[in-house]
């Protein structure tokens, strides 16, 4: 049980400078519930040419990850190409992501984040734009910043979301089946099922779950949008809660709070199948390609979850402030 | 087993059906009393329950960093007692111990219900405990904790038949004394209960081989409801819950504070219905022999958990294994040490201390510091932040510390409604035990008187023998 392996070792060659925060000030706030961007080609242009980073509209690139049938059949055989490093990119114990559809037909998108902690400078964004989100109490941080300190006792950050193990531990414990994994790799609680016995809890080995000890925060009623798993807003008291990456975002092509609310542009979401991820600022990486050549890391791998997110590690951040 | 050492334990009684109906007939004037400030002091955890279910777990102390804590504390201890009297029972009449006799009943009925009161702590625990047939209705079959449903509701099924079976004969004893008593009401019950057992050979026949197949099915059931409740803790991937021996160490923990419960009950229930004349100084110590070895297989286990996680320095186990040693939780866990295995042990292993009063105090020291030892088992991998190392703190709110009694008021408030509707004595099989003991004291006789006769043949003497009229209907048995 090797637990804090990422915690405490900066692994990974350092990486070139030309890849750090490429200007804050093109950052600029999406708008909340905005239409999708309908300008797909020049996104899957964007997506499948060999460029590591490439600015475009980071709604245009969600849009056609999100319209995943489609887009896997407008890419044609550029996905099918990537399918395959898709494929390798589940280098757990048990080899390949396990919900890659062979028929092409049947392929949807499978989501997966990468986070570039060589930019985190430990702000929080990220956990104040979920928990604004999301109506949750201060402890409830279903994405948590941890300060860790490298081998060499530097301080880094290191957000944590839930991870969307492939083999989620706590979907394995729940006894009423209250925790699922969907078809294109979101692990979810079903709040309305939920029966409160916090097995989960004990079971997931990056404590990214949260129960709902006292009142939840009361949240205004959206009108068309109904508590659900993919929407747990409010929380439901006596039940168990987690980072969900916007499950309800994700299909309009939105990007999660988290990675909207973040100003350094640390995390990236994105498809393992089209092989495209994209953070605020609008670089879109090719996800193989990138945590590849920046030696990224998932987080307890000896443990078999396979997660669905990469850590590109931090380095020296103490020292740039 | 039955050598006349052994049998020269069980009484001699002719007055056993009256001892054993007391407490249904004339329970004393203390009873209702007792009985009220019982059902007072659950009421009170009843209360407190209800509390936290409108304010949330959090009432209870439980926080992010203790998610789980006491209430699961609660169950272990619970359902673990549980498996003493049952097991106490079953390997003493598999093994044939007549001394067992005046035991059984009050073992068994402990084991019923301190089972039910263990299973039903599950209720606190759960957040959302409206929810609970989902168990039934949409089982995940890969988890634990539905298997600990179904294990602990077989064990609680088996246990309750278990202390049911040999109850019948009982039961039909109850009926016809209830009856001359005028209490028609219970004595219609008990008739119903008895199913209308009538001491035919068949029926005999049929009873004894029931009992003996529920006690040996008994044993394996028990030994698997613990292993299941450790996989609760070992399926995941924590620090210190993550063990392979902690299957076993459920096992013997569950025998060991079992038996220390059943040690306690005997002697309570003895004193508070005179019971002393068929339960003696020496069936107490006796089940302090029995206790022993199990405490010593304890501390042995406990050296086998903790060596190996803090030699070798891992990561989490050995930051965990360094609070319960020398850290936060480690005036708690010494204290399960010494008052827990330590003293018990020395207690029962001088000479000077082998006497009820001292056996009766080492058992509750067992009970009460296995629960303490449950609780740090419990909270302290909980507390571990697996991602940042830091150690949260689980404390007690009046809310847990009163459902937690109600849970331990609860164990003497339904023995003591239970010995209100069954004889607290195993009527039958004392008698079977003193006939046969008589049996034995005849065949003796018997023996005596052949070994004369040869004697006398071989010396040449007159063989005219004068051979004692043995009483030959059994005691006890007469107005049967
Ligand atoms: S707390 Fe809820 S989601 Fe978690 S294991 Fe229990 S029932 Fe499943
Ligand atoms: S990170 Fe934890 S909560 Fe998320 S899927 Fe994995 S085990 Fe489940």
């Amino acid at each position: 049980m090797h637990e804090e392996t990422v915690a405490s070792s900066s692994a990974g060659a350092p990486e070139p400078a030309g890849q750090g925060p490429s200007g804050a000030e093109d950052y600029v706030q999406p708008r909340l519930g905005s239409g999708i961007a309908a300008k797909a080609a020049s996104a899957v242009t964007a997506a499948v040419e060999p460029v590591v980073i490439r600015k475009v509209s980071r709604r245009r690139v969600l849009a056609v990850l999100g319209a995943a049938g489609a887009g896997a059949a407008a890419v044609g055989t550029g996905v099918l190409g990537r399918e395959k490093s898709a494929q390798a990119l589940g280098t757990g114990a048990r080899g390949t992501p396990a919900t890659v559809s062979k028929n092409p037909a049947r392929r949807t998108a499978q989501w997966a984040m990468v986070l570039d902690l060589r930019r985190c400078d430990g702000c929080k964004g990220c956990t104040m734009a979920c928990q604004q989100r999301h109506y949750l109490h201060a402890d409830q941080t279903w994405i948590k910043v941890y300060k860790m300190t490298s081998s060499g006792g530097q301080t880094y950050h290191m957000p944590r979301p839930c991870m969307m193990c492939e083999d989620p531990p706590c979907m394995y414990v729940c006894p009423v089946g209250a925790t699922f994994r969907n078809d294109e790799g979101i692990v979810l609680v079903d709040q309305s099922v939920c029966i409160g016995c916090r097995t989960c809890m004990a079971a997931c080995p990056y404590e990214a779950r949260y129960f709902n000890w006292s009142t939840p925060k009361p949240a205004p009623r959206m009108p068309g949008m109904p508590q659900s798993p993919e929407w747990p807003v409010p929380q439901v008291l006596g039940t168990v809660g987690k980072c969900v990456w916007c499950a309800d975002r994700l299909p309009h092509g939105e990007l999660p709070a988290c990675v909207q609310g973040c100003p350094m542009g640390v995390i990236y979401i994105g498809d393992l199948v089209s092989d495209v991820a994209v953070n605020s600022f609008g670089d879109v990486i090719r996800i193989d390609e990138f945590i590849k050549k920046n030696d990224a890391v998932r987080f307890k791998e000896e443990l078999g979850t396979n997660p669905r997110v990469w850590y590109v590690l931090g380095h020296d951040q103490s020292s740039v402030g | 087993m039955t050598n006349t050492e052994e049998l020269s334990d069980v009484p001699e009684l002719p007055d056993v059906r009256a001892a054993s109906m007391r407490p249904v007939l004339k329970p004393g004037r203390w009873y209702w009393p007792v009985v009220g400030a019982l059902v007072a002091v659950v009421a009170v955890g009843v209360v407190a329950w209800v509390t936290q279910l409108h304010e949330g777990l959090g009432a209870a102390g439980y926080n992010n960093h203790a998610f789980w804590a006491i209430y699961i504390a609660d169950v272990v201890t619970f359902i673990g007692v549980s498996y003493g009297g049952a097991v106490v029972s079953a390997i003493l009449r598999l093994t044939g111990a007549s001394w067992r006799a005046p035991l059984t009943r009050i073992a068994e009925a402990t084991a019923v219900v301190t089972v039910i009161i263990g299973g039903s702590f599950i209720i606190p625990h759960l957040g959302r405990p409206e929810r609970i047939l989902e168990l039934i209705y949409r089982p995940n079959l890969s988890s634990p904790i539905f298997w600990d449903f179904v294990a602990v509701s077989t064990y609680a099924f088996a246990s309750i038949v278990f202390f049911f079976l040999p109850l019948m004969p009982d039961l039909a004893m109850a009926r016809d004394r209830l009856t001359a008593a005028n209490r028609p009401r219970l004595a219609r019950l008990c008739g119903t209960l008895s199913c209308r057992w009538q001491a035919k050979p068949s029926q005999r026949r049929r009873l004894d081989g029931a009992i003996g197949l529920v006690a040996i099915m008994v044993i394996p059931l028990a030994v698997s409801v613990h292993s299941v409740l450790s996989w609760a803790f070992t399926l995941t991937s924590r620090p210190w819950w993550h063990e392979s021996i902690w299957a076993p160490y459920f096992v013997v923990a569950a025998l060991y504070s079992g038996i220390a419960l059943v040690i306690i009950v005997v002697a309570v229930m003895r004193r508070i219905w005179g019971l002393k004349a068929f339960i003696t100084d020496r069936h107490l110590v006796r089940l302090g022999f029995i206790l022993a070895p199990f405490g010593a297989a304890y501390l042995y286990l406990t050296i086998a958990d903790f060596l190996p996680g803090s030699y070798v320095g891992e990561n989490g186990v050995a930051n965990v294994f360094a609070q319960v040693l020398a850290g936060r939780y480690a005036l708690w866990f010494w204290l399960f040490v010494f008052a827990g295995l330590i003293v018990p042990l020395l207690i029962i292993a001088l000479p000077w201390t082998r006497r009820a009063p001292f056996i009766v105090t080492a058992a509750a020291l067992v009970v009460g510091s296995l629960w303490i030892k449950r609780m740090v088992m419990v909270v302290a991998p909980a507390n571990y932040g697996r991602v940042s190392g830091v150690f949260g703190s689980y404390h007690f709110t009046w809310i847990s510390a009163c459902v937690t009694l109600a849970g331990v008021a609860a164990i003497p408030l339904l023995l003591l409604l239970v010995f209100r509707v069954v004889p607290i004595l195993s009527v039958t099989e004392m008698e079977e035990m003193a006939a046969r003991k008589e049996q034995e004291a005849m065949r003796e006789g018997a023996d005596r008187a052949l070994a004369e006769i040869e004697r006398r043949h071989d010396a040449g003497e007159s063989l005219d023998v004068q051979v004692e009229e043995a009483e030959m209907t059994p005691v006890g048995r007469a107005d049967a």
